[in-house]
């Protein structure tokens, strides 16, 4: 099989692939700075809980309009907005930290999304909506994965410094500048915003694979934020089109495949990284004699 | 500079109705320099963070004089701030320019001329590109200074300055505190070593969940009002910590 067959062909030859492939490259230029900017806040987790948060708003686009992604992600939208808000609510007026009440949410999110779906839809409608129809990607739901993206990146470009000040340094943000709560505000909308694309495309377990992984992997290689953020876009992108392939030729299902192959990067990278298992052990001080 | 004295009046500060503070009651006179000091638990971070408007006081209030909340440069604990961020020397130094830079504008060729200054002042000249990962933890405390250099505020609010710092960087930083002194800036860090209070500030601050002693600092930390603090502080810990008050 030649190089063309192997890597070009299924894009040049199938409509569903170069959506798919657009997809994937759209999702990882939105999720990769935001992973990056999840992870440093150390909200990682928030990030999947998140990504459930959307089922149930989801499910009722589902309900209303059927499998349009369009109207599913609009649900989504809201409900996850409405999650974030909520916990927010929940940590600053009660014990609970705001991880504990993230928690909790986004397992009833799931619970009432998923028993909103089976009001209605078969057990198909529901793997579609937990783990993502990829290559069912139409028009609409390209624009809207485009849409996200553009303006996450004329977004994030706008506040960037803000953002990661508020990230960086919370309370000095808050001394100087009084409207750093609006600041994180705006970050999580982008980050329900990015995982209402996701779902889309990988479901909603797996909306945080594109975002979380190539994050990690980054992490593991970058020592600037920028070099993070651009490592990040492309180990997700890279992932998506290796993904994407693998699953054409060897008939994998694609969404598991594409966060697979992030994982495995995420695996290389966490023994040969910079900041990986094989570099710690290998400059571990040693005594001599 | 005459503005930036800061009055407390009766302030009461409480963690689930369990009072932190009580009555706390007094002025940091403008320009004056003050060393906040007392056993563990005392509530001298509560007091700063209140005075910094990060707690609200259950009762009695915090009055600026002519000045506004952002003219408060304040420099929390250490361990408050992730030093594996990936950001470098200069970018965390230019935070400090905030209010004239904002969240949008321009970092100007002013703006970079001082944060040099800055760096050259707390002895990190050539550290700009450094990630602040690579930094010890003295060399963090010296780029925290050069960014309090950089907000240039009338009032300084600093929570332990010199916890787990080397003596040299101490020294260097505490010269910094003095400087600001004969600027007349309003001064109030938290401190422990009582020996560098009487050496170096004017004026302290006793607590004890409640305030022992404000006033000179020979007064303030005379062998009575210590040994009532040390009291004070065993009445509320069942097992005293002895250095706590020594």
């Amino acid at each position: 099989m030649t190089l063309d067959a192997l890597l070009v062909a299924p894009f040049v030859d199938y409509g569903f692939m170069r959506r798919a492939l657009v997809a994937c490259l759209s999702l990882g230029i939105g999720s990769g700075p935001i992973g990056v900017l999840l992870m440093l806040r150390r909200m990682s987790l928030v990030g999947d809980a998140m990504s459930h948060a959307i089922l149930p708003g989801a499910a009722v686009g589902f309900l209303v309009a059927g499998l349009s992604l369009p109207a599913m992600g609009i649900g989504g939208m809201v409900a996850g907005l409405a999650v974030a808000l909520l916990s927010g609510l929940v940590s600053r007026g009660t014990v609970l930290k705001e991880d504990a009440s993230f928690a909790s949410f986004y397992l009833t999110s799931l619970a009432l999304g998923v028993l909103i779906v089976s009001l209605r839809g078969s057990n198909i409608d529901l793997l579609h909506v937990l783990f993502g129809t990829i290559l069912a990607i139409d028009g609409p739901s390209l624009y809207l994965i485009a849409s996200i993206t553009s303006a996450t990146v004329v977004t994030l470009a706008v506040v960037y410094r803000p953002l990661v000040a508020e990230c960086f340094d919370p309370g000095f943000l808050r001394s100087v500048d009084g409207r750093g709560s609006l600041y994180h505000a705006l970050f999580l909308v982008l980050v329900v915003a990015n995982l209402v694309a996701a779902f889309q495309a990988l479901g909603t377990l797996m909306a945080v694979g594109l975002m979380m992984l190539p994050a990690a992997v980054a992490r593991l290689w970058a020592t600037t934020l920028p070099g993070m953020i651009g490592f990040a876009t492309l180990v997700a992108a890279l992932s998506g089109f290796i993904g994407l392939v693998v699953s054409f030729h060897v008939s994998l299902a694609s969404g598991p495949t594409i966060v697979l192959t992030a994982s495995l990067f995420y695996l290389v990278s966490i023994v040969f990284g910079r900041g990986g298992l094989a570099r710690r052990i290998l400059s571990r001080p040693r005594f001599v004699g | 500079m005459s503005r930036g004295s800061l009055a407390v009046s009766h302030l009461t500060v409480a963690y689930d109705r369990q009072a932190a503070l009580r009555d706390i009651d007094g002025c940091f006179e403008a320009g004056s320099m003050t060393a906040v000091v007392g056993p563990n638990g005392a509530g001298k971070s509560t007091l700063i963070k209140t005075l910094v408007g990060i707690l609200k006081p259950v009762r009695g209030r915090v009055v600026r004089q002519d000045f506004a909340a952002r003219d408060v440069a304040y420099l929390p604990q250490a361990a408050e701030i992730d030093r594996s961020f990936p950001i470098t020397v200069t970018d965390l130094v230019v935070l400090g320019a905030w209010r004239h830079t904002g969240a949008f504008g321009r970092v100007g060729r002013d703006v970079m001329a001082r944060t040099a200054d800055a760096l050259r002042a707390v002895g990190l000249d050539g550290f700009g590109q450094r990630a602040i990962g690579s930094l010890s933890a003295g060399q963090f405390q010296r780029v925290l200074f050069a960014r309090l250099l950089l907000q240039d505020a009338p009032v300084i609010i600093l929570d332990e300055p010199f916890t787990a710092i080397d003596t040299r960087t101490t020294a260097d930083l505490l010269a910094l505190v003095r400087r600001w002194h004969g600027e007349e800036r309003t001064i109030i860090a938290v401190l422990h070593d009582f020996d560098q209070v009487r050496a170096h500030f004017p004026r302290a601050l006793l607590l004890a969940r409640e305030q022992v002693a404000w006033g000179p600092t020979a007064e303030a930390l005379s062998p009575a009002n210590l040994l009532r603090a040390r009291a004070m502080a065993e009445r509320w810990d069942e097992t005293p910590d002895h250095r706590a008050a020594a």
